[in-house]
């Protein structure tokens, strides 16, 4: 259900959209249930429409517990 | 080209022309369609001669041939047109016997008031892959139906090739302990498509790969005479492709998802629409399947080959009563890849 | 690709399952349902299962709209479609989805049906502008992640007066189903959950907040999980730690777009445009009190079913279908006789199979070749 996925603000057009970036593919969103976004914000987009930002530092947090567990299974 | 005769007071508009039911009427204007157009464009002594059929001569061996009905909207798409596609396609379907394609043949069926303009593009295209390919359109027939009865224009082509003494390529052929090679990146071409068609505009880098085979296998086949199973994996992607190989020869697969090449462009198209890359359609790529002995002679003469620098081996032929097609995934557990089921469409959940 | 690779790696995943293998307890089973659908297709397609230990069971939730929607209702859309003759569009999920009597939109499509896809409702509106001379209909499906793209429409096309616009809704609500599996008496057979795993980007509209009171009122954990393997390995090791400490909380582990409240602008949208019904149908779990949305009475007038006079239309399921079952966890996949025989996903005849993510077509697709071992 509910495919989403992170994608990053290239550039925010005229009539609350933005155009954004994921690996080099790029389409125009709508910013219609979001406030305050910015080029360089990473957003979660659904069905055309961007849901949330994404903050980075909790993405770098999560991603350091499991950095931490892969090097405790390496060891 | 020299012609023989010029009856027509007017050259074809080839800028606002349309195409009208009297181009395909068997007379005049079908004629001079023919002429200015297709004979200019494909220009050989077969079709020169304009008779209803062409006269071949043809060398010792067994012959392979193939036919294929290209339909596909938008016509023109990044890296391609129908023009291009329908040449491939079928000199594609030929090599996969392991066979050296010889001559093509072409049916095109034009809906009323299809632009002159865009059908010359397409013919000039088709025409150019065949030159590159150096396999000529010998023959060929044109047909007009009524506006709304058609997509602007669906081409048929056939193509015959003569299999090298030796080869014995087929679909029922893998067998256990066999290797699975792939020629390159996969999904290209489904994903170029995808991104112009209405409704789900993406702009992406990604071109089709659309391409003629012929050659990448002639040199695969020089190497290892002995390839069990060639199989270009179009509709369907790989994931078809390789179940339907296992089927016909009643083995399993297990491939490595690690090793499957796939570009981040066609990555990231197939995260936006909920694809799955292995499912989405190639125009110039192969699968191969070989003995484990052949596989590494085999992958180098591919990498060596423009259209096989990034080919990979990407898992090998089981004994599997179940003819399951499975995969080590990337992340450490295992799968099955399964038939496509229905038509592979855009997912919003 | 930048925040979705790094959740895919194997490495990590290695160390995770390292981490859960450890901290599970050997004497007993861990019984987790993950609600969503799509963490069911992550599961499947990433085989999750294959990392963790025997005694960890996953059973595959009802959350996926498409495989949830009766038969009753795509009968509808398909009326819209064929006898109102209206240019229905459709999100590409909905187009293969059975209706009664073998029928489903694409083939109501080769039946003269004007049906087309769309990937967001702004193409939807476009449609609309763009023929202004045909009634428009949006087909609305989804939970609570797709409900405010709706909302927008709705609001954008009373704005820019869009009078040939109108959207067929049916949209559905996560908590109540959740509060249904919870609740139901427990049946012959059934297994008991010891927790869940809650889909992220239905938190990313509604927060945390509405679970709450499920782990009070039921005392069952459930974890907020990202729809990547690792965050689905890393949920699993969340609800582990709870059920070996004796907890039943609300746990977030998708932080980085997931808050206790959510997106309260989109559930301002939503709140202006939707009311609850009073009671809706679910395939596999039966008719469940407010747990679906409408359009309310200030925008009755883009109300397909109002605008078309649509009648209620009912469908039973297959007599032997499992779905019900299935979807409480008392039966997997193939413990239903019409599993891979009868019920395929070229022919699903029950929601388990409908889409990729129901339980079935997931084991079906993905998964099957452990019946055969």
């Amino acid at each position: 259900m509910c495919l989403a996925m992170p994608v990053l603000v290239l550039e925010l057009t005229s009539d609350d959209q933005a155009i954004v970036d994921l690996g080099g593919v790029r389409r125009r969103v709508s910013l219609a249930l979001v406030d305050a976004v910015q080029a360089g914000d990473y957003v979660i987009l659904h069905a055309g429409y961007a849901l949330q930002k994404l903050d980075r530092e909790e993405a770098d947090r999560t991603l350091g517990l499991f950095a931490d567990l892969a090097r405790l299974d390496a060891s | 080209m020299n012609r023989a005769r010029k009856d027509w007071s007017h050259p074809l508009d080839f800028r606002d022309g349309r195409v009208d039911m009297t181009h395909g009427s068997g007379g005049r204007a079908m004629a001079q369609l023919i002429d200015e157009l297709f004979l200019e464009a494909f220009d050989n002594r077969w079709l020169r001669a304009l008779n209803d059929q062409a006269c071949l001569d043809v060398p010792a061996g067994r012959l392979a041939m193939a036919t294929d009905a290209h339909v596909v909207s938008p016509l023109f798409f990044p890296g391609g047109d129908i023009g291009s596609l329908s040449v491939h396609g079928t000199i594609n379907d030929v090599a996969m016997a392991g066979a050296r394609p010889l001559y093509l043949a072409a049916a095109f069926v034009l809906e009323e008031g299809f632009a002159l303009a865009d059908l010359r593009r397409i013919v000039q295209s088709m025409a150019r892959a065949a030159r590159e390919a150096r396999v000529p359109v010998v023959t060929g027939d044109t047909k007009v139906v009524q506006a709304g009865k058609g997509d602007g224009v669906f081409i048929t082509t056939t193509g015959i090739g003569v299999i090298p003494d030796g080869v014995e390529i087929a679909g029922a052929r893998a067998r256990p302990g066999d290797r699975i090679l792939v020629s390159g990146t996969l999904g290209e071409h489904g994903v170029a498509v995808m991104a112009c068609r209405e409704g789900l505009e993406f702009a992406s880098s990604v071109r089709s790969d659309t391409a003629a085979l012929h050659e990448l296998v002639a040199a695969m086949v020089d190497t290892a005479p002995g390839i069990h199973v060639l199989r270009d994996p179009t509709r369907g992607g790989l994931a078809t492709t390789l179940n339907e190989i296992a089927r016909a020869s009643d083995v399993g697969m297990m491939i490595d998802e690690a090793r499957v090449p796939v570009s981040e462009g066609v990555a990231a198209a197939c995260e936006f629409l909920g694809l799955d890359p292995l499912y989405v359609a190639n125009e110039g790529k192969l699968v191969c399947i070989c003995a484990a002995e052949d596989a590494g002679r085999v992958l180098g003469a591919m990498r060596a080959h423009s259209l096989g620098a990034d080919a990979a081996l990407i898992g090998e032929v089981v004994a599997d009563p179940n003819c399951f097609v499975q995969m080590q995934t990337a992340l450490g557990g295992r799968r099955i890849v399964d038939w496509l089921s229905g038509e592979q469409l855009p997912r919003i959940c | 690709m930048k925040y979705i690779d790094e959740f895919r790696d194997a490495g990590s995943a290695r160390g995770l399952a390292a981490a859960i293998a450890r901290e599970t307890d050997a004497s007993r089973e861990y019984r987790i349902m993950e609600f969503c659908g799509g963490h069911t297709h992550a599961i499947s397609r990433y085989g999750i299962a294959d990392l963790l230990p025997a005694n960890i069971r996953l059973i595959h939730g009802p959350g996926c709209p498409v495989c949830v929607l009766p038969m009753g209702r795509i009968d509808s859309a398909i009326e819209l479609a064929l006898e109102h003759k209206v240019m229905l569009l459709v999100y590409g999920d909905c187009l293969r989805l059975p209706a009664s009597a073998g029928m489903s939109l694409m083939q109501a499509r080769a039946r003269g049906a004007d049906v087309r896809m769309v990937y967001s409702t702004q193409d939807a509106l476009r449609f609309a502008r763009d023929n202004p001379r045909r009634e428009v209909v949006f087909f609305a499906i989804g939970f609570e992640t797709t409900t405010p793209a709706t909302a927008v429409a709705v609001l954008q096309a009373e704005r820019d007066g869009l009078a040939n616009f109108s959207v067929f809704c049916n949209h559905v609500l996560t908590p109540p189903a959740i509060e249904h599996i919870l609740g139901s008496p427990s049946q012959a057979g059934d297994v008991a959950l010891d927790g869940f795993i809650g889909p992220a980007h239905v938190s990313t509209v509604i927060g945390s907040r509405p679970y709450e009171r499920f782990a009070t009122d039921y005392g069952k954990p459930l974890v907020i999980a990202g729809f990547e393997p690792l965050d689905v390995m890393q949920a699993i090791r969340m609800l582990v730690a709870q059920l070996n400490e004796g907890r039943a909380e609300v746990e977030n582990e998708f932080t980085r777009a997931v808050t206790r409240d959510g997106n309260l602008k989109a559930q301002r949208l939503c709140a202006q445009v939707f009311e609850l019904r009073e009671a809706f149908e679910w395939r596999g779990l039966g008719v469940l009190a407010s747990s679906a949305l409408r359009l309310n009475e200030r925008y009755r007038g883009f109300d397909a079913e109002a605008r078309f006079r649509l009648a209620a239309r009912s469908a039973p399921d297959h007599k032997a279908c499992e779905c019900g079952a299935i979807l409480r966890g008392s039966k997997r996949p193939s413990e239903c006789r019409l599993f891979g025989t009868a019920c395929t996903p070229e022919r699903p005849m029950g929601s388990c199979m409908v889409s990729s993510e129901g339980a079935c077509a997931a084991h079906y697709s993905y998964g099957r070749f452990r019946d055969a071992a």
